[in-house]
C-alpha cells in the first residue's frame, strides 16, 4: 500500500508535467490557427457530449505539417539544425577529447581540482557563458582588438552573427558534456592494459588507437548524444551568437510562437523536432543501460 | 547418563527450536532450496557449510525474513514465521559485510534495535554497556566505524546484534573479512560469547576448518540439499558420501568393487595386478557392488619396506612431496598412475627426510581406516 | 613520455584557457569605467552600483530565487522518491514507461518542455505567474535530482536496511534513520543542481511566465539581444561570483572529509 503511494507520486506528477502536455502539442499541431483565446480552433467542449468529441475530431487535420512540408523555411531550418548539431558534435570531441586525456593522464593529486575546474563553468549560467563570448567575437570585440595589435590582420574579422560564432558557442557550452563522460571512461581505464599492448609491439600511437580509443567509446558515444541531442533544438545560441542567416530549428519554434503568435504551425515544428530527435534519444538510452549492466 | 555430554539431537524427547519442514525456495526458475528439512536445536552452535551458491545463504536469509519459503514451513519454538516480518521476528543477523550504520558511532550502532523496542533509557544504557564488556569495546564506544579496525568492527556487528538478546543469532560469514590470524583468535572468542550468553548461533561458512572449529553440529550442503548433517568429528571420520569425504579436508579416493568376506568386512578389488585392499564397514554391500574406499592421507603410513603386518599395503614411488611446515604430503604414484597421499608430521626439527623423489616405497593402512562408501 | 606529458600540458593548459578567458575578461571589464564595453577607461565599481538602484532587475532577482528554492525543493522530494522506486521499487505496471519519463526531460530541448507545458497550462486554465514557473522547474529538475540520487542509491549497501529491519525498523523507519542519513550528501547535490538549473533556466521560464513573473535569465536575456552592456557585466560577475564561492566550497568541504576519513581508516588499521 504504502509502495503503491510512494510510485504513484512522482509517476502521476510526470504524466500530468511531462506526458499529457505531449499529447496536447499533438492535439494543437492538428488545429487551426484562430484569433481567439486560446488562438487555435478547435476546443474541446464536452458539454455537447459525445456529438461535442466527434465535432472536436472532425476539425484536426493534417494541414499544418502539410504547411511545412511546402514552405522550404522549415526544410532548410531543420537540415540546417541536424548539420549544425553534428559538425559542432564533432569540434567538441575534437576539443574535449585531449583536454579528457590530460586530464585522466594527469598526477592523480590534480584530478579533484581539474575535475572541479570542468564542472565549474557548468555551474554558471549558461546565458551568462554565451552571453561573454558576444564581447569577443563582436567587430570592436577584444579578439579584433587583439588580432589587430599583433598586426596579423589589418581589417577586424565579422565572427559574431555568423556560422562560426555559433559553432563557437555550442563548443564552449557544451564541452563539459563532452568531457566528463570520456573523462570517466579514461579515468576507469587500466593503465597496465597499455602497458600490455606496448609489451606485445605496439607503438605508444598504435597502443593509443587500439586500446585508448575503443575502451573509452562508451564515453565518447556518451559525450556525443549529450552535445548533440540538446544542441539540435537549441535557442540561446544561435539568437544571441548567430545572424539571419543562421537557421535553427528551436530559433524558428520560437519565433512562430512568440513573434508570430501562431500556435498550431509552432507545436507542428515541435511534434516534427521530436521525431527527429527520438532516433538519437533511444540511442542514447540504449548506451546508458548498456553501460550500466556492463558495470553491474 | 548423557547429562554433561551436549547432544540435544540423539534425544528424542528435546523440542527443536527451528524446523524445516519439507522447504523448497525457487527464484525464477532456480532452485535454491529442494525439500529441506532440518531441525536446530536450542543452545546449539550450529554450521551451514557448503561452496557458493549451496543454498546456505538463503537459509539463513528465510531464518531472518528476507525470504520467503516457496514451499513448506519454518517453525521457531513451534511456530510458523512466515508471516512474521523481519522486523517483528525474535531472530537477528550478523551480517557478512558487518553492515555498521556509517553515520553512527559504535555506541548508537549498538543501541540501536533496542531503541526500536523503546527499552527505557536506564535499561537500555545498562544493556549497551554490557555488551560492550563482553566484546571488549568500552574504549571505542564513541567511536564512527571508519575509525575502528575490521576486527573490532566485526565485534560491534556481533555486539548490535546480540543486543537484543534474541532467540536466534544468524551470522553470515562473520570471519571472512578477517586476515587468518585474526580469523583464529575470534573464532574461540565466538564460542566463548556463544556459551556465556547461551544464545543458539547459526553460521554460514564455505570455509570447513571455521565450521568444524567453531560448530556443535554441521551441515554440509550442496545444490539446494543438506548432504549429511553431523557433529564436526563424525562428518570427518564417518562422512555419509564421497561429496562430504571429499569436500571436508584433503582424502584419497579409491574405486572398486566390494565383495564380503565375512561381517561386516569387504575385500575391494579395484585395479588390474594390484592386491586386493580390505576394509570394514557397517555399511551393507552386495557383492560386486561399486564402492569408492576413502582414506585420510594421515591414515596413510610411508615406509621404504613392506611392513609384515599390513592388511592393505601397496606399492610405488614418491612424485612430489609438499612441504607444509608442519607436515609433509607425499604424493605417491603406482605402477597402475594412480596417485595416493600421504602425511607425516614433521615431529623433529631439521630432521633428515627419510624420502625422496622417485624413491621406491611402500603405503599400507588398516583395515579400519577407510570408509566404504556406496556412489 | 616526454612527448606525451609535453602534449597532454599544452592540451590542458590550451583547454582551460578556452574554459576560463571569457568568464575572465567578462569579470575584468565589469570594473570598466567606461560605458563602451570593449575600451578600457579605467577601474570603476560604478556599474555595480546602478545595479543595485535597478529596482526591474531586484524584483526579478526576487522572483527567481524564490521560484529556485520552491521548485528545488519540491523536485528533490519527487526527485529522491523517483530515484528509490526506480532502484528499490521492483516491477510494477508501467515500469518503462516511468524509467522513460525520468530520462527524457534530461535530453529534451528546452523549447519543447516549455511550449508543451504552456499549452497545458493554458488548457487547464492555470494562470501564468511563479507558480507556474515553479511546477514547470520541478517538473524537468526533478529528473536530475532523480539521476544524482539513483547513482547513489545503486553503490548503496542493501544489508545495511536489511539490518535496520532486523533490528526492528519498520521499512518507513528504515529510510528515515538509516537510508537517508547515508544518502544525505547526494540528496543535497541534487538539491543544488535544481537550484541552479532553475536558476539558469530561461527557455522554459519564458514560456511559462506571466507578465506578472519575470525572472532574471528573461530580463538578461532581453538587454543583451540589443547588445553587451556594462550593467550585465557587473550582474554576471556577481552570479559567477557565487557559483565559484560555493563550488569551491563544497568541494573543499567534501575534499577535507574525505582526507580525515582517510587518515581515520589508517589509524585505525593499524591499531590492528
Amino acid at each position: 500500500m504504502r509502495r503503491a503511494v510512494l510510485i504513484a507520486i512522482p509517476y502521476v506528477w510526470l504524466l500530468a508535467l511531462f506526458l499529457v502536455p505531449f499529447f496536447i502539442v499533438l492535439k494543437i499541431s492538428l488545429s487551426d490557427i484562430a484569433l481567439a483565446i486560446p488562438p487555435y480552433t478547435p476546443t474541446l467542449d464536452l458539454s455537447q457530449g459525445w456529438a461535442g468529441i466527434k465535432e472536436f475530431f472532425s476539425q484536426l487535420d493534417f494541414e499544418n505539417f502539410v504547411w511545412l512540408t511546402e514552405d522550404d523555411l522549415y526544410w532548410k531550418a531543420y537540415l540546417s539544425s541536424v548539420k549544425i548539431a553534428l559538425i559542432a558534435t564533432a569540434l567538441t570531441l575534437l576539443v574535449g577529447y585531449p583536454i579528457a586525456y590530460g586530464m585522466a593522464r594527469a598526477p592523480e593529486e590534480w584530478r579533484p581540482t581539474l575535475m572541479m575546474l570542468v564542472i565549474l563553468p557548468f555551474w554558471t549560467s549558461f546565458l551568462i557563458r554565451v552571453y561573454a563570448w558576444m564581447g569577443i567575437l563582436s567587430n570592436e570585440g577584444y579578439l579584433n582588438q587583439f588580432l589587430l595589435w599583433t598586426g596579423i590582420i589589418s581589417t577586424p574579422l565579422t565572427i559574431l552573427n555568423t556560422q562560426t560564432a555559433v559553432y563557437i558557442g555550442i563548443v564552449y557550452t557544451y564541452l563539459p558534456f563532452m568531457i566528463l563522460p570520456i573523462y570517466a571512461a579514461l579515468d576507469r581505464l587500466d593503465g597496465s592494459l597499455i602497458e600490455a599492448a606496448e609489451d606485445l609491439g605496439c607503438s605508444r600511437t598504435q597502443a593509443f588507437w587500439l586500446v585508448t580509443i575503443p575502451l573509452s567509446r562508451p564515453g565518447i558515444i556518451a559525450g556525443c548524444f549529450l552535445v548533440m541531442i540538446p544542441v539540435i533544438g537549441e535557442f540561446v545560441i544561435p539568437s544571441l551568437l548567430g545572424g539571419s542567416g543562421t537557421l535553427m530549428i528551436g530559433k524558428v519554434l520560437w519565433e512562430e510562437f512568440f513573434s508570430n503568435r501562431d500556435w498550431p504551425v509552432a507545436s507542428a515544428v515541435a511534434v516534427i523536432l521530436l521525431l527527429i530527435l527520438v532516433i538519437p534519444i533511444v540511442l542514447f538510452q540504449r548506451n546508458q543501460q548498456k553501460q550500466a549492466e556492463a558495470e553491474q | 547418563m548423557n547429562s554433561t555430554v551436549f547432544a540435544p539431537w540423539d534425544d528424542p524427547q528435546a523440542k527443536p527450536l527451528i524446523q524445516f519442514k519439507n522447504v523448497t525456495k525457487r527464484f525464477g526458475g532456480f532452485t535454491a532450496i529442494d525439500n529441506l528439512s532440518l531441525d536446530i536445536f536450542e543452545r546449539e552452535f550450529f554450521a551451514l557449510l557448503g561452496p557458493s551458491g549451496c543454498g546456505k545463504t538463503t537459509m539463513m536469509r528465510m531464518l531472518a525474513g528476507f525470504e520467503q519459503p516457496s514451499e513448506g514451513t519454518i517453525l521457531l519454538s513451534g511456530q510458523d514465521i512466515a508471516p512474521v516480518p523481519p522486523n517483528k521476528r525474535a531472530v537477528n543477523m550478523m551480517f557478512q559485510s558487518y553492515a555498521l550504520f556509517p553515520h553512527l558511532n559504535v555506541w548508537d550502532n549498538i543501541a540501536f534495535g533496542l531503541r526500536r523496542d523503546n527499552m527505557p533509557k536506564h535499561d537500555l544504557e545498562d544493556r549497551v554497556e554490557e555488551m560492550l564488556r563482553l566484546t571488549r569495546l568500552e574504549k571505542f564506544a564513541r567511536r564512527k566505524p571508519h575509525q575502528i579496525s575490521g576486527g573490532q568492527r566485526q565485534r560491534v556487528a556481533l555486539a548490535r546484534s546480540l543486543a537484543k538478546a534474541p532467540k536466534l543469532l544468524l551470522l553470515d560469514e562473520p570471519l571472512g573479512a578477517l586476515d587468518k590470524k585474526l580469523r583464529q583468535d575470534t573464532q574461540f572468542e565466538l564460542m566463548d560469547i556463544q556459551e556465556k550468553t547461551g544464545t543458539t548461533f547459526v553460521i554460514v561458512t564455505h570455509d570447513q576448518e571455521e565450521a568444524m572449529t567453531v560448530a556443535s553440529r554441521v551441515a554440509v550442503m550442496d545444490q539446494g540439499k543438506l548432504m549429511q548433517v553431523a557433529t564436526p568429528d563424525r562428518i570427518y571420520e564417518n562422512p555419509n558420501s564421497v561429496y562430504v569425504a571429499d569436500f571436508i579436508g584433503d582424502v584419497n579416493i579409491i574405486q572398486g568393487r566390494a565383495t564380503s568376506t565375512g561381517e561386516d568386512t569387504y575385500r575391494i578389488d579395484w585395479a588390474e595386478g594390484q592386491p586386493p585392499l580390505t576394509a570394514t564397514s557397517a555399511n551393507h554391500f552386495s557383492d560386486g557392488q561399486t564402492c569408492h574406499l576413502a582414506i585420510r592421507p594421515e591414515k596413510v603410513t610411508i615406509s621404504a619396506e613392506r611392513p609384515a603386518d599390513a592388511v592393505n599395503a601397496v606399492q610405488g614411488k614418491v612424485h612430489d612431496i609438499a612441504y607444509l611446515g608442519n607436515l609433509s604430503t607425499y604424493y605417491v604414484e603406482l605402477s597402475n598412475g594412480i596417485i595416493i597421499k600421504a602425511q607425516t608430521a614433521n615431529t623433529r626439527r631439521i630432521s633428515r627426510r627419510s624420502f625422496t623423489w622417485e624413491d621406491p616405497v611402500w603405503l599400507s593402512w588398516t583395515a579400519t581406516a577407510a570408509v566404504l562408501l556406496a556412489d | 613520455m616526454n612527448r606525451l606529458s609535453w602534449f597532454n600540458t599544452v592540451s590542458l593548459t590550451l583547454g582551460f584557457a578556452f574554459l576560463y578567458i571569457p568568464m575572465v575578461i567578462l569579470i575584468i571589464f565589469s570594473f570598466n569605467e567606461s560605458k563602451l564595453v570593449t575600451v578600457w577607461a579605467g577601474f570603476s565599481t560604478k556599474w555595480y552600483g546602478e545595479l543595485m538602484q535597478n529596482q526591474a532587475f531586484l524584483d526579478a532577482a526576487w522572483v527567481t530565487v524564490r521560484v529556485a528554492v520552491f521548485s528545488s525543493t519540491l523536485a528533490t522530494i519527487l526527485g529522491t522518491m523517483a530515484a528509490y522506486v526506480m532502484v528499490r521499487g521492483g516491477r510494477f505496471f508501467g515500469r518503462t514507461l516511468f524509467s522513460g519519463m525520468i530520462y527524457a526531460p534530461l535530453v529534451m530541448p528546452e523549447v519543447i518542455t516549455g511550449l508543451s507545458l504552456l499549452l497545458l497550462f493554458i488548457g487547464i486554465g492555470l494562470d501564468r505567474g511563479i507558480l507556474t514557473i515553479v511546477l514547470a522547474h520541478t517538473t524537468f529538475s526533478m529528473c536530475y535530482v532523480s539521476v544524482v540520487v539513483s547513482s547513489r542509491l545503486v553503490t548503496f549497501d542493501r544489508s545495511l536496511e536489511e539490518a535496520a529491519l532486523d533490528l526492528g525498523c519498520s521499512p518507513a523507519q528504515a529510510f528515515r534513520l538509516v537510508t537517508l542519513p547515508i544518502i544525505a550528501p547526494a540528496v543535497i547535490s541534487g538539491w543544488l543542481l535544481a537550484f541552479t538549473l532553475s536558476l539558469d533556466d530561461l527557455v522554459i521560464a519564458s514560456f511559462t511566465s506571466g507578465p506578472s513573473a519575470t525572472t532574471l535569465p528573461i530580463k538578461i536575456f532581453s538587454a543583451v539581444r540589443l547588445g553587451v552592456s556594462p550593467e550585465i557585466n557587473a550582474l554576471s560577475t556577481i552570479m559567477i561570483a557565487v557559483v565559484t564561492v560555493g563550488v569551491i566550497t563544497a568541494s573543499l568541504v567534501s575534499k577535507r572529509a574525505m582526507v580525515r576519513q582517510r587518515q581515520e581508516e589508517q589509524a585505525a588499521a593499524r591499531t590492528e
